[in-house]
């Protein structure tokens, strides 16, 4: 999937997180997250494991993290992508 | 007889090296005329912290009753600062966020030592980054009397603000602008310090009673526009919750109060700060009501809630160490089976005899609890300080059963954890453990756990717990910390429990 606008899911209550989607020609993402000491590489790897699973190679996403558990931050991200890449339809079975 | 006479007598070989009289204010000028009435009352602190003869290198000390709505120490500090005090060791019963203005007198020197119960918000993160030069003690509300008891510390000079005092400086926290009730913290540092200072908001006609700070332990008193704001005392650790999630837990530890075996007519109870452990008095009333049982005493922080079945004739005395909030103040200043103890009264294990050794049932806060009860109440996950010692580790000790109450998983934080990441409370103090998730009982008390198992209340180990914890946040990685030592954790005894290390930048 390709990023061709910006976007953004999420709010920045606690256990929560916003994510900011945005085009680029390489990917590059920014995370930084309340729990970074603890939790920062395993919200990383969420993350980049998402992306990959909805075939997003390039573009800028931004996570601004509450300390939120694994299912939220998937959900975030696939709902930024999905609205930055204009898409309505999903492969569900993918994800 | 006359004088002449008198003289003679006085030759006589027994009275050798004792002084002869010469006139009646030979030694106390300052009681001869009517200016004795106020000779207490200083102008300004300056000319206070002159009269006190404070010298570079000394010890200050302050209370915290008015907890986040402190005007003192910060008011006082920057005076010293302007005066060119230097090197000051800063002893207070505990620190809150509002004093983030001593990071700058402690980069200019003014501040190199601190004793305190515990500190938040940017005091906290920069002590824990490696502000200070020397570590901070961090002891116990019992344990920092044991620090003055055993020498370590000595209180030079004691600035202590109260709501009002008259002019021979008897002072109580019961009325005035800055009302704050107890003074258990300030009865303390007005007993033992070798200069007392008072800051009031208001001079009130003699006699000032109760005195809590008594006229024989004053030395100098200014009057001052503000020296706290008692509304900002629930801010923060004493806040009453209405948080769902706290109000469960609250639940929950009732019933394990109700079915603990001390749940008895004439029982003791304690709730510490923490939204779930002062709610829990809240869901006390009806269980009380319908066995018909009546507790003999409250004690510690007080709290409205407390104060509530204390009007209700369901407790018959509230020991007061600290008042929680504007209804407990109220009480301790119309109830005579209200009563202000100081914190030596308290909780001190060197005292004489200490409250905390009479209660049955504590209900106590946690950052952490690891697989053998130990409990972490001062820094948080990410290793920087953010809490206080408090009273925790001393009525733990102490009560028959210490009921530690908190939610399993903060934010993405499991409460239950491996190993501490700072050692206040040995779990060996710890009886129950309850959680929004369920009960962990542990092993030194198969009594408890037998009759809340009977109960049919959700008992699980802690192990379960923590299990439960990580599947849901994943396990945590470890913190790397420097090998710079910034706090020293002292046992309630004076013993070096942990030390708390510079987080890694």
């Amino acid at each position: 999937m390709e990023i061709t606008k910006e976007a953004i899911c999420g709010t920045l209550e606690s256990n929560d997180l916003l994510v900011k989607v945005a085009p680029r020609n390489e990917l590059e993402v920014v995370i930084s997250s309340e729990v970074m000491r603890q939790f920062g590489v395993r919200i990383r790897e969420v993350v980049e494991e998402t992306l990959l699973q909805m075939g997003v190679t390039r573009g800028q996403v931004v996570i601004e993290d509450k300390g939120a558990l694994d299912c939220a931050i998937r959900a975030r991200v696939q709902a930024a992508v999905l609205r930055g890449c204009e898409c309505d339809e999903l492969n569900w079975g993918v994800l | 007889m006359n004088d002449n006479q008198r003289t003679v007598a006085l030759e006589d070989p027994c009275l050798e090296g004792i002084e002869r009289f010469r006139d009646y204010a030979t030694h106390t000028p300052y009681l001869k005329g009517p200016e004795k009435l106020t000779r207490k009352l200083v102008g300004s602190l300056e000319e206070a912290v002159r009269r006190s003869g404070l010298r570079d290198g000394q010890t200050i000390s302050f209370h915290h009753a008015f907890r986040e709505g402190d005007k003192t120490i910060n008011f006082v500090v920057d005076a010293l600062a302007r005066m060119g005090f230097k090197n000051l060791t800063l002893a207070s019963s505990s620190l809150a966020a509002c004093h983030a203005p001593l990071i700058d007198h402690i980069k200019a020197g003014v501040i190199s030592r601190i004793y305190t119960s515990g500190m938040r918000g940017q005091l906290a993160k920069a002590i824990s980054n490696g502000l200070m030069e020397h570590p901070i003690n961090v002891h116990s509300h019992g344990g920092r009397v044991h620090l003055i008891d055993s020498g370590e510390l000595t209180l030079d000079v004691a600035f202590l603000g109260v709501p009002a005092c008259d002019a021979f400086g008897n002072a109580n926290g019961q009325r005035g602008k800055a009302r704050c009730g107890s003074l258990g913290y300030a009865m303390v540092d007005a007993q033992f310090a070798r200069t007392v200072i008072l800051l009031t908001e208001e001079i009130v006609p003699f006699p000032n009673n109760p005195a809590s700070i008594s006229q024989d332990q004053v030395d100098w008193i200014v009057q001052v526009e503000e020296v706290g704001d008692p509304s900002k005392i629930s801010v923060g650790a004493a806040r009453v919750t209405k948080n769902p999630r706290e109000l469960l837990i609250a639940r929950l530890a009732a019933q394990v109060i109700e079915h603990s075996g001390y749940f008895k007519q004439g029982f003791s109870i304690q709730t510490g700060s923490g939204g779930s452990s002062t709610a829990t008095t809240r869901f006390l009333e009806k269980r009380m009501r319908q066995k018909e049982i009546k507790a003999a005493f409250a004690l510690g922080g007080i709290t409205g809630d407390i104060v509530d079945l204390f009007n209700k004739g369901l407790i018959e005395r509230v020991a007061d160490t600290q008042s929680f909030d504007a209804v407990a103040a109220e009480s301790l200043a119309a109830n005579p089976n209200h009563i202000e103890i100081s914190t030596n009264e308290y909780a001190n294990p060197s005292s004489k005899a200490a409250f905390c050794d009479q209660l049955d049932v504590v209900i106590l806060s946690a950052l952490e609890v690891d697989l053998n009860f130990n409990v972490n109440v001062l820094t948080g996950s990410d290793g920087v300080m953010m809490g206080a010692s408090g009273g925790h580790s001393d009525v733990a000790a102490a009560a028959n059963l210490s009921i530690v109450v908190g939610p399993l998983i903060r934010g993405r934080i499991p409460t239950v954890v491996k190993r501490v990441t700072t050692l206040v409370t040995p779990g060996a103090c710890v009886g129950v453990l309850v959680t929004d998730h369920g009960i962990a009982v542990n092993p030194n008390r198969p009594d408890v756990e037998e009759r809340l198992r009977a109960a049919n209340l959700p008992v699980m180990t802690i192990q379960e717990l923590y299990e439960r914890a990580v599947s849901i946040t994943g396990e945590p990685q470890p913190i790397e910390f420097l090998d710079r030592i910034v706090g020293i954790v002292r046992y309630r005894d004076g013993s070096v429990i942990d030390v708390v290390r510079q987080v890694k930048p």
